[in-house]
């Protein structure tokens, strides 16, 4: 079996794992493993989105959790006034408002930041995209009205109108949510892989690896990185609008600089090289987070050591150990 | 305008202005001179404010508390450079900030593990706990410890780091790394006096401020955002751009909060006032650091290059 080919496998073993696993454990009656996996899935697509910056364009952002937050509180805040009244032009269970709403929200957001953000390079350039996501966590912590520090339940879930009377697609139904959600995380891959082998994704590889050389072929990555940065903002946002209707809730406590942090160890942890590295570091994340939780109070000190080892000696993550060990 | 509020925020601003600088002073050196981006610095504000603690609570003596919270802070310090970070130096910052977050994921479990969830109050001295009158004004004495504290190690860092041969090749260092390894300059040993003595400054940090907020597990993670905020406007390794971003940014914040309401019923509402100020307050940090780092990417007092 060849490289390619094993990779196909490898990646058509992950999709097929994240459909079949959870229905199997919900017929063998553990229905918390279809929450597990849900929020496995919504956070791989957050991955995902930041890997578009971290590993195709070489961008180390890290306020990748600003565009998670600000998705949820873009259905957090119109079911809040829907259900308890006040600013009518905002107040929806509306999926489909809760869509347009995230992704403006979230576009714009990314658009301005990124635009200021990219002038810069390097530490600086992690450390602005930080500064950015910690406004929008104070931003969202002095919002008295929206429960401030404690965060807002989202009592009801965003109605998409239109489909749910004629396909009964209803996503209060975990299952059907989890299907939306695996969608999502297909129809984003499927973006992803396309702008990495686009002439789009090839100018954002090169400016990675020799700015200059690309520059002086006359073309500015300037655009392209700022695009790319937009997009990703997108995607995460949406990775937010699917979280806060995953549990219900929403907190400034999604933007903490911790939570960006976790997603760029889901990226390195599954490989930065493949585009299913942030879907397997996700997994890895999700299911070594259950276990791990379960078995100790202090799960956080294997975490970090992993954390640590991965990043001392296993370069290429989980997806790099098994091809290293192929290889000899 | 209360001018004895304004005066006692002022003390406020002042004191955090110090503690920041305690903080930042290590993480401009290591991120100047090591090219190194360390999270985990939070971790060692933490445990020295808790070593501090323990050790307080267990002689009976403050002092005996602060010698074994910075004694300790060295010699863990000393262990994690020589067996994780001295393998960090060559690599991109990316592996720098996920190692140094794994160690602070580590570090705060362990705390846990040894002082349990709970915080930790430091009992202070009969000597320290009264107030002291400046003037008019009436201040905690304690707090006139901790800004004094802070501006003796100011001028004590400047004498180290200006008048001193240690202190040219640190200078150097953060000018020119390639330039100070190829003249000779054993820049091991440098770097892990360098890390070592900028985490017992974070832990002195730390175990100032924890008679007053009580020593907690995470206590660091907030701080250390800002301390970073602080040596970009500062300009990366520049102790001087630390200090100056340090007290600047401690001014702004508590201003900001203490005065801001006040500010902007100037030209609005008070009730749109009232709403508006605890939001801009919070963010004008970081408003200020992209309007400087927009305006000038070095920082204010960058280390002259090459």
């Amino acid at each position: 079996m060849d490289s390619t080919n094993a990779r196909r496998f490898g990646s058509g073993l992950v999709l097929v794992l994240l459909l079949t696993v959870p229905f199997l454990m919900l017929y063998l009656g553990k229905a918390f493993w279809l929450d597990i996996f849900t929020r496995l899935v919504i956070l791989a697509i957050a991955a995902s989105s930041l890997s578009l910056l971290l590993s195709v364009a070489g961008l180390p952002s890290f306020g990748h959790a600003a565009y998670l937050g600000l998705g949820a509180y873009a259905v957090g805040i119109p079911v809040y006034f829907a259900t308890y009244g006040g600013a009518d032009w905002l107040a929806s269970y509306n999926g489909w408002w809760h869509l347009v709403l995230t992704i403006s929200v979230c576009g714009l957001f990314a658009l301005v930041t990124g635009a200021i953000s990219l002038r810069t390079r390097g530490v600086h350039f992690i450390m602005i995209t930080m500064a950015f996501s910690q406004m929008i966590f104070y931003l969202l912590v002095s919002l008295e009205e929206f429960g401030g520090d404690d965060g807002l339940s989202v009592d009801l879930r965003s109605e998409f109108l239109g489909l749910d009377k004629r396909f009964g697609f209803n996503i209060e139904e975990p299952w059907i949510f989890y299907l939306l959600c695996y969608g999502v995380l297909l129809v984003v891959l499927f973006i992803v892989s396309r702008l990495r082998h686009s002439h789009f994704g090839r100018v954002l590889a090169a400016a990675k690896q020799n700015e200059t050389r690309v520059r002086a072929l006359g073309v500015n990555p300037y655009g392209y990185r700022l695009f790319a940065f937009v997009i990703a903002g997108i995607i995460g946002g949406v990775a937010g609008f699917l979280y806060a209707n995953f549990s219900y809730f929403v907190s400034p406590g999604m933007v903490e600089w911790t939570r960006s942090g976790e997603l760029m160890f889901m990226i390195i942890l599954g490989g930065a090289s493949s585009i299913f590295g942030p879907v397997v570091g996700a997994a890895c994340f999700v299911l070594l987070e259950h276990v791990l939780s379960r078995i100790t109070l202090f799960w956080h000190l294997p975490f970090g050591l992993l954390l640590l080892g991965v990043v001392l000696f296993g370069r290429g993550g989980v997806i790099g150990l098994l091809k290293r060990e192929r290889d000899t | 305008m209360d001018w004895t509020l304004v005066l006692t925020q002022a003390l406020n601003g002042l004191q955090l202005g110090i503690l920041l600088f305690l903080l930042c002073a290590g993480l401009t050196l290591t991120f100047g001179i090591m090219d190194l981006i360390n999270l985990s610095h939070a971790s060692f504000y933490m445990i020295g404010a808790f070593l501090c603690a323990g050790a307080t609570l267990h002689f009976d003596s403050f002092l005996v508390g602060v010698l074994i919270g910075l004694a300790g802070t060295a010699v863990l310090a000393f262990i994690v450079e020589k067996s994780i970070i001295s393998k960090l130096y060559k690599r991109d910052h990316l592996d720098q900030l996920l190692a140094t977050f794994g160690l602070i994921l580590i570090a705060d479990t362990g705390v846990h593990l040894v002082w349990g969830p709970a915080g930790m109050a430091i009992p202070l001295p009969d000597v320290l706990q009264g107030q002291t009158s400046v003037g008019s004004l009436v201040v905690p004495t304690y707090r006139l410890v901790i800004i004094g504290t802070g501006f003796l190690i100011a001028i004590g860092l400047y004498w180290l780091v200006n008048k001193t041969r240690t202190g040219m090749l640190i200078r150097a260092g953060a000018s020119n790394r390639q330039m100070l390894n190829t003249l000779g300059v054993n820049v091991q040993v440098l770097f892990s006096a360098v890390f070592i003595i900028g985490a017992v400054l974070a832990g002195l940090g730390g175990l100032l401020i924890a008679p007053i907020t009580e020593a907690s597990i995470g206590m660091g993670n907030d701080i250390i955002i800002t301390a970073f905020v602080v040596i970009i406007i500062g300009g990366i390794g520049s102790i001087k751009g630390a200090f100056v971003a340090a007290m600047l940014i401690g001014f702004i914040d508590t201003f900001g909060r203490a005065f801001l309401d006040t500010i902007f019923a100037l030209f609005m509402s008070v009730d749109v006032a009232e709403t508006a100020a605890p939001a801009v307050s919070a963010i004008l940090v970081y408003v200020l650091m992209a309007i400087i780092l927009v305006w000038r990417p070095q920082g204010l007092f960058p280390p002259k290059l090459r």
